[in-house]
């Protein structure tokens, strides 16, 4: 590794190996951190302004124009964001969908995977290639037939909101989000239950334990990492989902925030002012969850990239 | 390992006589299995895959959706000659998703591949580099649609304070609302995102890659640049097919962004694109159920090129395995 870092200076300078070796700034390391921070920066810049233009009063910007210093820096944005447009209902929302979504599509996900990458049955590649190819779909390819058939599926009330259809129910948006992201979910699982020594499950089906046994008791606690990285992929995926919360409920009280947020902007958030808190409460959550397994996420990631 | 597939071969080809050492799935098994393989199979096979095949069959229809399915007509290609020839809104879509496709692959993807070879070296400070850029990622696309509202707005976005062409009396830079710009300006707001994706999907492919070809190429007087071209680039080509398959789709994906700055009702001139126009027969007042299939059909032949590539591509060595 430290070879390879030096490349850049031996370029540069036709010094003897034993001069580089020794512990120097070089000019090609300060050309890259500058690079390095001057992108850092510029990709911060929108969050920045965004952060800077809600935290501003809107007598402020109104006087002064919003490219200026501000006065004086208060939350008021968020307060009235968060009460006049009622966002605690839209949240819970998102809380409603989002949950039970994540953690049928890792149940669901875990079982073919388990099914797949355990057994050598003839089937096993093609369920592979359908669920893969399913996830990788556009959404919009299937939105025509599928909001015709959320139309003519009727449910039960308890689990249609009251509409009586699959239509504007939490429940058709949760099976719609388990449906497509089961797909990448599959892949990665049966990929990583792959490395997971045949000769324990073996040893459990010598002993008698039953198919179930093997997956519930051996196989799942063994995932315990991919289950993480993925819960918090699936959690950020998920609570991001702008399409289905808008196509598939018809008014907007039902909606996730991510998807209210649009219809919100014309009602409520009248100023950009109150556009920016209303946009960086709802990008909060994920901020959060980032920042706070960022290891998570990009393992998440990384698992599905990594195995090609 | 081989005393499993034997067990497991049994199953598939029931009948055929075991090794004997593992004793065979019993019914119950049997049954468990099929309910943990079948109902996840169906749910998806139901929600993505029929609905697929039926936007082929009513492509080929009309219905407004508002009667029963018996008033469902069979109409030939109608939609599709309608769709290629007097729609004035298809041909500016496809041609706005391929420039959203090129605009992709020649800027916000390389830059992300460059990002990321440039951090894969042992540097100070690459989680500060790597967490900053990263952010715009989880952020949701629609979130990102209203905090470039706030760069873009004509009286007070950021972009127009800075060039002063906010200034009462001077001219006004339209860059959301003039549609020979909005394409341009929603391609950069998306760049933000794409880069960093790309650029955090090649850093994994990077750890993963061998270190010592690297090495080896540096010994023998390699520049960084024909190291990266000659040994790094070509030793990570599965890396490199799946960067390729996900700006592809999410070029064809585009949407939440799009749909958030055009405003209302989803639309504006300069911004159509396939995935738009599908959404607005559903989300708009005439819902023109067999023309939105046609469209979908066209969205859907295109995916297929790069999800077949990359599936056949994924699963080829478990098939000759």
């Amino acid at each position: 590794m430290t070879a390879v870092a030096e490349v850049p200076a031996a370029a540069e300078s036709s010094r003897p190996v034993a001069v580089r070796r020794r512990k120097r700034v070089r000019p090609a390391r300060v050309v890259l951190h500058v690079f390095l921070t001057v992108t850092a920066l510029v990709w911060l810049v929108p969050l920045v302004w965004a952060v800077y233009t809600s935290l501003r009063t809107f007598a402020d910007t109104s006087q002064h124009g919003y490219f200026s210093l501000a006065t004086a820096l208060t939350f008021e944005n968020y307060e009235n964001a968060w009460e006049q447009a009622g966002l605690p209902h839209y949240f819970l929302n998102s809380v409603i969908i989002t949950v039970p979504a994540v953690l049928l599509t890792l149940l669901f996900s875990a079982s073919v995977a388990f099914f797949v990458s355990r057994f050598n049955f003839k089937v096993n590649l093609f369920l592979l290639m359908l669920f893969t190819a399913g996830n990788l779909l556009p959404p919009q390819v299937i939105i025509t037939p599928l909001f015709r058939m959320y139309l003519l599926i009727p449910l039960p009330d308890w689990l249609s909101n009251g509409s009586g259809l699959m239509y504007n129910s939490f429940f058709g948006v949760i099976m719609i989000h388990v449906a497509f992201q089961s797909g990448f979910c599959t892949f990665v699982l049966s990929n990583y239950m792959k490395t997971i020594p045949h000769e324990l499950t073996e040893a459990a089906l010598v002993d008698g334990a039953s198919v179930f046994r093997q997956f519930w008791q051996i196989i799942l606690p063994l995932c315990r990492p991919a289950f993480a990285a993925l819960a918090t992929l699936l959690t950020i995926w998920i609570y991001n989902d702008f399409f289905w919360g808008l196509v598939l409920f018809q008014t907007g009280a039902d909606r996730p925030i991510t998807s209210a947020i649009s219809s919100l902007q014309g009602q409520y958030f009248s100023n950009q002012n109150l556009i920016a808190a209303g946009a960086l409460l709802t990008a909060i959550p994920t901020l959060a969850i980032y920042l706070a397994l960022q290891r998570q996420f990009v393992s998440g990631l990384t698992l599905g990239a990594n195995k090609g | 390992m081989t005393v499993i597939t034997d067990a497991a071969e049994n199953v598939a080809g029931a009948g055929v006589p075991g090794s004997g050492r593992v004793r065979r799935l019993t019914g119950r098994d049997k049954i468990v299995l099929g309910l943990m393989v079948g109902i996840p199979t169906l749910l998806h096979v139901v929600l993505v895959w029929v609905p697929t095949l039926v936007s082929v069959l009513l492509s080929f229809t009309r219905w407004d959706g508002i009667g029963g399915l018996a008033t469902i007509k069979f109409i030939g290609v109608q939609n599709y000659s309608t769709m290629f020839t007097v729609s004035p809104t298809f041909w500016p879509a496809v041609q706005h998703n391929v420039i959203w496709l090129v605009f992709f692959v020649l800027l916000p993807t390389p830059f992300g591949v460059f990002l990321a070879y440039q951090l894969d070296k042992s540097i100070r400070f690459t989680r500060f580099y790597q967490t900053a850029i990263f952010l715009p990622v989880v952020i949701s696309a629609a979130v990102t649609g209203f905090i470039w509202q706030t760069i873009y707005d004509p009286d007070n976005g950021l972009v127009n304070s800075i060039l002063g062409t906010n200034k009462p009396g001077g001219t006004y830079i339209e860059w959301l609302g003039n549609s020979h710009l909005n394409l341009w300006a929603v391609l950069v707001a998306a760049s933000w995102k794409q880069a960093a994706y790309i650029m955090i999907l090649y850093l994994a492919g990077l750890k993963g890659a061998d270190p010592s070809l690297r090495e080896a190429a540096a010994l023998d007087g390699a520049s960084e640049w024909q190291t990266f071209m000659r040994v790094t680039f070509p030793a990570l080509k599965p890396i490199n097919i799946i960067i390729l398959v996900v700006t592809i789709i999410e070029s064809l994906r585009a949407f939440d962004l799009v749909y958030v700055v055009a405003g209302t009702n989803g639309t504006k001139p300069g911004l159509e694109l396939l995935s738009i126009l599908i959404a607005n027969n559903i989300l708009g007042e005439s819902s023109l159920v067999g023309y939105g299939s046609a469209l979908a059909v066209v969205l859907l032949v295109i995916s297929l090129a790069p999800i077949l590539s990359y599936v056949f591509q994924t699963f080829r060595k478990e098939q000759q395995s």
